[in-house]
């Protein structure tokens, strides 16, 4: 398994997946990576968890890669392989978001293509057997390896905010920064209940980029978390349950990329319209 | 799982990604597929035009030839009129050739007989005179008689 020091207990194997690389000040050993989840916890806000970064960025950068690539050769004529696969995707990411965003916005649909590709792309990752990629890793003498970047938090919180942010700024940049407090304050019920207005306005408000982000987060880190338990067992029998667990989780990684880009259209959406 | 700053370089790669996406991705592949979608409507449309062209060339064609039957059949008609005139006239023709030829025999035949009936009248009076000498077996006087001769000559 991962780690060199010979025999280990599930638990020990199971937290040891569930770790990231995390890179950052300890405040009694100073700069260096985190030995163990504690001691990353230890290091507080300022550190980074480099796998999830490097992945992600990874990933992101495959995306950008094959599409410019594309982009740079593309022609209205016969089209090739790789053009047809993502005019496929523009075209699926451009119905959806017609049928839901009907308001002039350059930024929306290349958005949410990105949020499609990346997140599904990232999603994955978690196909590749969970033992693959961190024995490898701890050959080349690194601790801890995590290659799903959805299944961390900080990743999927990440984008959630700044969908969230995309969201503030829209809603003060097309109903005025009154309009938007207005719809905080005197919705739903009259401007008798204010304070109770603003309560449930502003819970909905937080509870989108939080949602966006646990929803991923959750189910990709049950999956991954299924996909942990499974390499428990031995080997010879692990398949009767990974493979079909795996087909499956083909679904659920799509789906969720789907979700979390018709979420950030429909959020989009609703940041442009007068209520 | 703890937050950190992973959760700003996120934020930042995911930032990067969708202006990448917006400024190099995005307008020239949909540009392509707009371009594709006029171009196959100009195709469509193109040949819905050849189409009709095909059909008014076919109808007009149809038309030309019937013309040219109509035609035909009225030169048929004309030519055919012409032959029988020619014909006739021709007909004509030699009805008055004819007519005139035989006028010309008849007026030579009668200058012919007239020519003869000369030439009798100028020997009946030589015969007469002769004739007459040998009855009266003497001889007359010529002039008294002579003027008896020509009298009856000339009601030959």
């Amino acid at each position: 398994m991962a780690s060199g020091s010979g025999t280990q207990t599930s638990s020990e194997y199971i937290s040891h997946h569930l770790t990231n690389l995390t890179f950052g000040s300890h405040p009694e050993n100073g700069w260096g990576f985190a030995h163990g989840a504690a001691e990353a916890a230890e290091m507080g806000f300022w550190a980074i968890n480099v796998d999830t970064m490097l992945w992600s960025i990874g990933l992101g950068v495959l995306f950008c890669w094959l599409f410019s690539k594309v982009a740079k050769t593309v022609t209205a004529g016969v089209p090739g392989n790789t053009q047809n696969f993502v005019e496929t995707l523009i075209e699926f990411v451009e119905e959806n978001v017609n049928s839901i965003f009907h308001h002039k916005n350059a930024l929306i649909a290349p958005l949410a293509l990105t949020i499609f590709v990346w997140i599904f792309l990232m999603n994955t990752m978690d196909l590749v057997p969970v033992d693959w990629i961190p024995y490898i890793a701890s050959q080349m003498g690194i601790g801890y390896m995590k290659v799903v970047p959805t299944t961390d938090i900080n990743a999927t919180m990440g984008m959630a905010l700044s969908v969230f942010g995309l969201i503030l700024y829209y809603s003060i940049k097309m109903k005025g920064l009154g309009g938007f407090l207005g719809e905080l304050a005197f919705q739903p019920l009259g401007k008798w209940m204010l304070p109770f207005n603003l309560f449930l306005e502003i819970v909905g408000l937080l509870a989108k980029p939080i949602s966006l982000a646990l929803r991923l987060f959750g189910n990709m880190y049950a999956g991954e978390m299924i996909f942990i338990l499974i390499a428990l067992l031995p080997f010879w029998i692990q398949w009767v349950l990974s493979v079909p667990w795996a087909i499956f989780h083909i679904l659920v990684i799509t789906l969720q990329a789907f979700i979390f880009m018709v979420l950030t259209i429909v959020y989009m959406a609703m940041a442009h319209e007068e209520h | 799982m703890n937050i950190n700053l992973t959760i700003i370089g996120q934020a930042i790669a995911f930032a990067i990604f969708v202006m990448f996406c917006m400024k190099y991705v995005w307008p020239p592949i949909t540009g392509a597929l707009a371009e594709r979608k006029k171009k196959i409507a100009e195709g469509l449309d193109a040949a819905e035009r050849a189409q009709r062209d095909l059909q008014l060339a076919q109808e007009k064609a149809v038309a030309n030839m019937r013309e040219s039957k109509e035609q035909a059949a009225a030169i048929i008609e004309q030519a055919n009129k012409r032959a029988s005139q020619l014909v006739d006239e021709a007909k004509e023709q030699a009805r008055v050739e004819a007519e005139r030829i035989k006028h010309a025999a008849q007026a030579e035949i009668e200058q012919d007989v007239n020519r003869a009936k000369e030439t009798l009248r100028s020997q009946v009076a030589a015969l007469a005179v002769a004739g007459a000498e040998k009855i009266l077996e003497k001889s007359v006087d010529k002039a008294a008689h002579a003027q008896l001769v020509d009298k009856l000559a000339a009601e030959l």
